[in-house]
């Protein structure tokens, strides 16, 4: 036994450390920068948006004079869009995660779906934005409402939620289950009571992030032509109404530079909204940890 | 003094029971049992019978079909996609592989507790009640008392009474493991199927779930697949040695200990296995 | 093949500590007859001082035993063995009791001539070692063959003693001083053929050890 020569490994140990150091701190550089880009992007918002953040920024609509701008139209919009999307996108992503989870056989088939969801996920949403215009606004008669639009962002995030529940749904340990099963519970039993309680922190934690995907998503409002300029607060689900990230992304194409404040402000509304959903998330993650 | 001869008189009687040797039923009969997983035959014309109240042990090396056989006894071995038998195993008479079996029925009466403690990640209340109210019980006075009588059944009551809504997983692993076997009386069982049991287990909450076993017996038929051979040798009536997916030998525990009939079966209780 | 190496030695160690007993022991119980033939008083008090080594070797293997026992935790034919392996030691230890007896008896006989007839002693003493020396080697080798066939050699001792006996008995009358005498040289009769006994015991145990059965050779 002498396949270990210690003055060769001594020898080479200066060599080793040097190249431990050296990643150590490449990575360390990586991060910081990703940090940096952040911290700019924060310090311009806030020091360009800050000055127009007012309660009459709150409740005023989208005007031609800058001081006179506001966002309610947009934030009422995108909330009421949210309510369409987290009911339809949450039942069918975590439905279909559970089939695919519990009740599929592992064959190709399975393996095709699955590959197909993944796939999906990396679609870009200008995509799904023409496949809502299609189906939902001219085919299905909706027009640019509400319920178009949360319809299509549902199926923008539906892969997301659907890998995310899998995900949940798998990590619940196969003990539990045949704990249950050996009681003589049924499947929709096991999973009713059983793998749904234990996963739900999972899924929430990924469905939220999903969901504050959904509110930033402009490009597909863009496509279904969803108006900027609304007058008026939405009165039903069937109501043209207009988004956050679109008054955003009117008032920075416009010319006049208080625009582009007037932009920023909306920015730091929208940027304070998905913040609230992060934590929401962070929260339940750290509230329902599981132990298993 | 008196309390003495009573107490004779009345071991002279169990005794005698015992001595006349009332016949007991089976409460399984396997017969020509095949098993595969794919391609792989994993139990080979097994026949046994096992017999009720008694406590019966399944030893054997690693991947000699006795945890195998065992999940075969409430159909859980189902689970392993790609599993064929062919057959009978005989619950009380019936066939329990028929497909018109149903294993929700099955499983109802045959109770079993797993190697590594899973209770769920609920209260000690819920975890017992969970069994009961899978089958409809929604009476919160009756669930109380279930819950109850199956933990002082599983000899843990004393020592989660005052902390029954707490999470089972704040438990030890002994403590969660009879409370895994509470769960199981809360059915109400007629078998109880135990995997290796105790491997996840420290010396002293192996003796307690040992000495546990040991007190179910007279309620309840116990079959047991373990690994610690001292252990089938401490709690068993009767007991089966499997190799390579065989019965190799099928007796009284006393007989396999002391002298063995197969050579394989000497070699294995002895720590030569070869 | 799995060899409990550790085990094997442990066991190796105490049965070689059995054989050591079984020499000893055989060979004080040949001693103490020709000390009695010889009318050897001081001799016989070095036989008596010298059993305790014996006696020592007996606990020795006890208490190995034992540990193995806790250690090893033997079972089926392993547990067996260590037990028959107990048991022989003491059956031993009684072989080297009956050479101290022996030897007190010719203390006790003193200088006094010997007038009652000795010859079956010998003879009955020649066919005991004998029979004591290849049951060891039998019980070493776990002959069951030459274990019963030696087993049934206690048929002639037993013979051998009830005519020693009728001998002595019939010799007292013609003598005198014949019965301070006869009581002594019939309990070295009795130690003679007791001595024989465990050797059958000794068989017994194999056949216990080997077959796991409970066999009696009468």
């Amino acid at each position: 036994m002498a396949y270990i020569n210690h003055e060769v490994v001594e020898r080479q140990m200066t060599k080793r450390r040097t190249k431990n150091t050296v990643f150590k701190n490449l990575f360390l550089g990586a991060t910081l920068l990703a940090l940096l880009a952040l911290v700019v992007l924060m310090y311009r918002m806030i020091t360009q948006g800050a000055g127009y953040l007012s309660l009459d920024f709150l409740q005023n609509f989208s005007s031609r004079f800058p001081e006179k701008a506001g966002i309610s139209a947009g934030l009422v919009g995108s909330l009421a869009m949210l309510a369409v999307v987290t009911p339809v996108s949450l039942f069918l992503g975590v439905g279909a995660a559970i089939y695919l989870e519990e009740y599929a056989k592992k064959n190709k088939v399975t393996t095709f779906i699955q590959m197909n969801i993944s796939n999906l996920a990396g679609v870009p949403s200008i995509v799904f934005g023409l496949l809502g215009l299609t189906i939902f606004v001219r085919m299905l008669g909706m027009g640019k409402s509400i319920l178009a639009a949360g319809l299509t962002m549902s199926l923008l995030i539906l892969p997301v939620i659907i890998v995310a529940a899998q995900e949940a749904v798998r990590s619940v340990p196969g003990s539990l289950r045949e704990a249950s099963y050996g009681m003589g519970a049924t499947k929709w039993q096991t999973i009713y009571k059983v793998v749904l309680p234990a996963a739900i922190p999972g899924i929430l934690t990924g469905s939220i992030l999903a969901l504050s995907r959904a509110i930033g998503e402009t490009a597909p409002l863009v496509v279904i032509g969803i108006p900027v300029i609304v007058q008026f607060l939405p009165d039903g689900i069937l109501s043209e109404f207009t988004a956050l990230p679109m008054l955003i992304f009117d008032w920075a194409k416009r010319p006049q530079e208080e625009f582009q404040y007037v932009a920023a402000a909306g920015i730091l509304v929208l940027m304070m909204l998905l913040i609230f959903m992060n934590s929401i998330a962070v929260f339940i993650r750290n509230k329902f940890q599981n132990r298993y | 003094m008196v309390q003495a001869i009573v107490r004779e008189e009345q071991q002279t009687k169990q005794e005698m029971k015992v001595l006349q040797n009332q016949p007991r039923e089976n409460v399984y009969e396997t017969n020509n049992l095949n098993l595969w997983y794919g391609d792989k035959h994993a139990l080979k014309d097994i026949n046994l019978n096992i017999q009720e109240n008694n406590v019966t042990a399944i030893i054997g090396p690693s991947g000699c079909g006795k945890s195998t056989y065992l999940k075969t006894l409430n159909r859980m071995v189902e689970l392993v996609p790609s599993v064929r038998t062919t057959g009978e195993i005989n619950y009380r008479q019936r066939n329990i592989l028929d497909k018109g079996y149903s294993v929700e029925e099955l499983r109802t009466k045959v109770g079993m507790v797993f190697q590594k403690p899973n209770p769920f990640p609920k209260s000690i209340y819920d975890n017992i009640a969970y069994g009961p109210r899978i089958h409809g019980i929604k009476n919160k006075k009756v669930l109380d008392q279930i819950v109850e009588q199956s933990l002082r059944g599983a000899a843990i009551w004393d020592e989660v009474k005052d902390r029954l809504h707490d999470n089972a997983y704040g438990l030890s692993g002994g403590q969660q493991q009879r409370i895994c076997i509470a769960r199981c009386l809360a059915i109400e069982p007629d078998v109880i199927l135990m995997d290796e049991p105790t491997s996840a287990l420290d010396p002293i909450s192996t003796l307690k779930v040992e000495e546990l076993v040991q007190e179910l017996k007279e309620n309840y038929s116990i079959i047991i697949v373990t690994h610690n051979m001292q252990q089938a040798a401490r709690i068993s009536d009767k007991t089966a040695f499997f190799l390579n997916g065989e019965v190799i030998e099928f007796d009284a525990t006393d007989k396999i200990f002391s002298n063995p009939s197969d050579k394989r079966t000497e070699d294995y209780v002895s720590g030569r296995f070869g | 093949m799995v060899v409990r190496e550790k085990y094997e030695q442990e066991l190796a160690r105490v049965q070689q500590r059995l054989v050591d007993l079984c020499e000893l022991a055989i060979h004080a119980f040949d001693r103490s007859v020709d000390v009695l033939l010889e009318k050897d008083a001081e001799k016989a008090w070095m036989l008596i001082e010298q059993d305790r080594f014996i006696n020592r070797l007996e606990q020795h293997i006890q208490d190995d035993v034992l540990l193995i026992i806790a250690k090893q935790q033997p079972v089926a034919t392993d547990l067996r063995r260590v037990m028959v392996l107990v048991k022989a030691a003491s059956e031993m230890e009684r072989i080297g009791d009956y050479a101290v007896s022996i030897a007190k008896e010719t203390i006790r006989l003193g200088d006094a001539e010997l007038v009652l007839p000795i010859e079956k002693i010998a003879r009955m003493r020649v066919l005991a070692i004998k029979m004591l020396r290849d049951m060891l080697q039998a019980f070493i080798t776990e002959d069951l063959m030459e274990a019963k066939v030696l087993a049934e050699m206690d048929d002639q001792i037993d013979e051998l003693y009830g005519e020693a006996l009728t001998e002595l008995l019939a010799a007292t009358h013609l003598q005198d001083g014949a019965e301070s005498q006869l009581q002594q040289l019939s309990f070295v009769c009795k130690y003679i053929e007791r001595a024989a006994d465990h050797a059958t015991n000794l068989a017994e145990s194999l056949f216990y050890l080997v077959k796991g059965k409970h066999y009696a050779f009468d």
